[in-house]
């Protein structure tokens, strides 16, 4: 059914479908939205058969479907930002364990400096915790991306986060087609469980493991992920089959044929690239996107097939790795490797800064006209004079106090909108 | 075979021996049907206070369910020394997640069993008092506050015996442990305010709070036991004596364990919904000097420079306990 729907209310509604049997979550925006309107949906019996803890920290929340999994249940949680770090140990446990929990996170920027608005930072620092990563481009897809999840999670029995931009899609009223209970039920079976804790059959689940067998314990885990790249694709098509729209998948081409310039993106940002593609091909350059649909597990050979044609791939992230450099350019790099490309690491949006249009087709021409070394890490729409300024000050003065309140006083800005 | 005369011991435990008891009164332990939970052959050092106590308490828990029990634990010594691929030494369902989860953990398994309409199976959560008091006190308190359907018991060595004995937030003061040693001018574990989780867990008012130790095991059973006759969050707290840990002799981990209670410096009651509803008094009162000779973590208290401060500080803390709760015998108050 169409509706005009908050992105929030959309998943809560999806996931509802998704009959999860144990809902455990901490509050944090901007993925609040989702987990109160869970709340009231069990408590209204629209979400029937489900306990919903109310924990006392994204560590509890994290952990309590670690233990619900492991007893049988279908386990679902939802969070954000510092919340998905402070869960971070339990992440890997999860995955190591190979329990089929779902997660939604609303992507924002990590601290410090507190920030609540939309980037990728939270989701890229969990890339290597063990946990299938599906990025969604619009609110239907973040809808179809967690009836696809929960499918993908319990047929690998390993974890999966679907990223939805924060705020950008949360928040964001736009029509989606809601799929009916009768059509979830059909396409996702009730969980079997591959191990459960039951008395009757009893198992020791979560033992330590010494050299003798940890690398091949680990190994499993990658096996997993790499079947998953074979299973995405094939839930992806079932997905379209059932319900006469295509969604999910590895990876989004846009207009790549014959593409000589490539971007690379993830989440909600594809749109405005998408735009900016149409208007380039307008003026007759030759330019195409790929959308990274699923970035773990890194569908390394569908990227390099995807770019082969490519000269130019500019691979724009909304996060960065401190000190050395992109992590999406990094992996498109390991893609292209023997290919005679050319890979540019452009940071974008970090923080809420919108990427925009112009912004984008300026980069673009820049990259196009030469002006942009491939060699180095590009940062879209940054204040140089404003770090300068603050370079300059550490180098004099004995104390020259924190760094984001001296950089807000030059910007003359009184308060910089966040809150909790 | 020629006539032997049979030998009544006197234990000097105050325990009467199985045999002089109904078999309904009997200890899980003596019954042939008792469910060895965790099993022989794991490897936990000798006198291990706490496999003692665990092998008490999950019995006890599964002979009150009928077998249907599933046990989450935290990691600490309990978890190592029972587990070592592929040599589990544990015989009912049991899952280990992290250090600091434990009670998040046996709350995601106690909302599990009801979403899937088994609250026939209970749910045990076991850790350290590292596992507990620390690193797990916030899940801890989370679940108590919930009022999750999980008996969670902690072993209380008074330390971090996993890691190689350091202090916890249990480790009592003046005791020597690998980050508190005696040097310098307050040798040991410094004095603190002390942290009782029994209490704090009381003032969340949950159904069932006791205490215990592995000196009286029947008395263990029978809390373990009626715990699970309350439904919603139980905390039990269980001194078991590390030999390891406090530098004490395998053989003693009994006696440590009866002495931490007849000095008062281990209070042994029960709670319920916030209220102290039941003191185990002591029996024969004595100096804190008897329990604390023994150990070497309190060596420095008694050497070449023996510190009789330091001893009548933690003899105020004995006194302290028992006047708070009312431990001295029946008459001698
Ligand atoms: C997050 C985290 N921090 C530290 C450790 C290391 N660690 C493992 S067990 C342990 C101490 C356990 O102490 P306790 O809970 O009292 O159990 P015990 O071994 O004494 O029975 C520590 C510090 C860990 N595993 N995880
Ligand atoms: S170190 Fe202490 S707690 Fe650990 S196994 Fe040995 S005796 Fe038991
Ligand atoms: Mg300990």
């Amino acid at each position: 059914m169409r509706s005009q729907v908050e992105g929030s209310q959309a998943v809560a509604r999806a996931v509802t479908l998704c009959r999860p049997q144990v809902i455990a979550a901490y509050p944090i925006s901007p993925q609040t939205h989702i987990v109160e309107s869970l709340s009231d949906r069990v408590r209204t019996g629209e979400l029937a058969g489900c306990e919903y803890l109310m924990v006392e920290s994204e560590f509890g929340a994290m952990s309590a479907c670690i233990g619900a999994s492991g007893a049988g249940a279908r386990a679902y949680t939802a969070t954000s930002s510092q919340g998905l770090l402070f869960m971070a140990e339990a992440l890997f446990n999860a995955s190591g364990l190979g329990l089929p929990v779902v997660m939604t996170v609303a992507n924002r920027a990590i601290g410090a400096p507190i920030n609540i608005w939309n980037d990728h930072s939270d989701a890229m620092a969990m890339r290597d915790s063990g946990w299938i990563q599906l990025y969604a481009e619009s609110n239907q897809e973040a809808v179809d991306l967690h009836v696809q999840a929960f499918r993908l999670a319990e047929s690998l029995s390993v974890p999966v986060m679907v990223c939805m931009d924060g705020f950008v899609l949360t928040h964001a009223f736009e029509e989606v087609d809601l799929p009916t209970q009768e059509q979830v039920d059909a396409f996702l079976p009730p969980l079997v469980p591959r191990q459960l804790l039951d008395p009757d059959e009893p198992v020791t689940i979560g033992a330590m493991v010494g050299p003798e067998a940890f690398a091949e314990v680990k190994y499993l885990m990658h096996v997993k992920q790499m079947a998953a790249l074979d299973e995405i694709p094939v839930i992806a098509r079932e997905f379209e089959a059932a319900f006469g729209r295509s969604s999910g998948g590895l990876l989004r081409p846009y207009r790549l044929e014959d593409a000589e310039t490539v971007v690379v993106a993830l989440g909600s940002v594809l749109g405005t690239i998408q735009d900016v593609v149409d208007a380039m091909r307008d003026d007759g350059v030759s330019v195409g996107a790929l959308g990274i649909g699923c970035f773990r597990p890194w569908p390394v050979g569908e990227v390099r097939e995807a770019l082969q044609n490519a000269n130019r791939v500019v691979v724009v992230e909304k996060a960065f790795a401190v000190g050395a450099g992109g992590i999406v350019g990094q992996n498109v790099r390991d893609a292209t490797r023997r290919q005679p490309v050319e890979v540019y690491d452009v940071v974008a949006g970090l923080g809420g800064r919108p990427i925009t249009r112009a912004s984008l087709r300026a980069l673009l021409d820049d990259v196009l006209g030469g002006r942009v070394d491939p060699g180095r890490l590009h940062f879209m729409d940054l204040d140089l004079e404003l770090v300068q300024r603050e370079l300059e000050r550490s180098r004099h003065g004995e104390r020259p106090g924190p760094h984001a309140e001296n950089m807000l006083r030059d910007l003359g800005t009184v308060a910089s909108g966040a809150y909790e | 075979m020629p006539y032997q005369e049979i030998k009544l011991y006197q234990t000097g435990t105050f325990v009467a021996g199985n045999r002089l008891l109904e078999p309904e009164q009997r200890s899980v332990q003596a019954r042939t049907g008792r469910s060895n939970s965790i099993t022989s052959g794991h490897r936990a050092c000798r006198g291990c206070g706490e496999a003692l106590g665990a092998r008490y308490v999950l019995d006890a828990a599964m002979r009150a369910t009928g077998g249907k029990v599933v046990a989450v634990n935290s990691t600490g010594c309990l978890e190592v020394f029972s587990t070592p691929y592929p040599e589990s030494s544990w015989q009912l369902p049991w899952l280990h997640s992290l250090f600091g989860n434990g009670p998040a953990v046996a709350a995601g398994v106690a909302a599990a069993l009801r979403a899937r309409g088994r609250d026939d199976i209970r749910v045990v959560g076991q850790a350290g008092d590292g596992g507990t008091v620390d690193i797990g006190f916030g899940t801890l308190s989370g679940m108590f506050e919930r009022n999750d359907d999980v008996l969670f018991v902690c072993y209380d060595n008074e330390g971090y015996m996993n890691t190689g004995v350091q202090r916890s937030g249990a480790t009592p003061p003046a005791a020597i442990t690998a980050n508190t040693k005696a040097l310098g001018q307050t040798p040991g574990n410094a004095f603190g305010q002390g942290k009782s989780v029994p209490l704090i867990a009381m003032a969340h008012e949950i159904p069932y709070v006791a205490t215990a130790t592995v000196a009286e095991l029947r008395d263990l059973e029978y809390k373990v036991e009626k715990a699970m006759t309350f439904r919603g969050a139980r905390y039990l707290h269980v001194f078991v004596p590390c030999p390891l840990g406090w530098g004490a002799d395998s053989a003693d981990t009994v006696r440590l364990a009866r002495l931490s209670k007849e000095t008062g410096l281990f209070p042994v009651f029960e709670a319920e919904a916030g209220e102290v509803t039941e003191v185990s008094r002591i029996r024969r009162q004595v100096p804190v000097e008897e329990y604390l000779r023994p150990q070497r973590r309190y060596a420095h208290l008694f050497g070449d420079h023996p510190r009789p401060d330091i001893v009548a500080r933690l003899q105020a803390r004995a006194d302290r306990n028992i006047a708070r709760f009312g431990l001295l015998p029946e008459g001698d108050e």
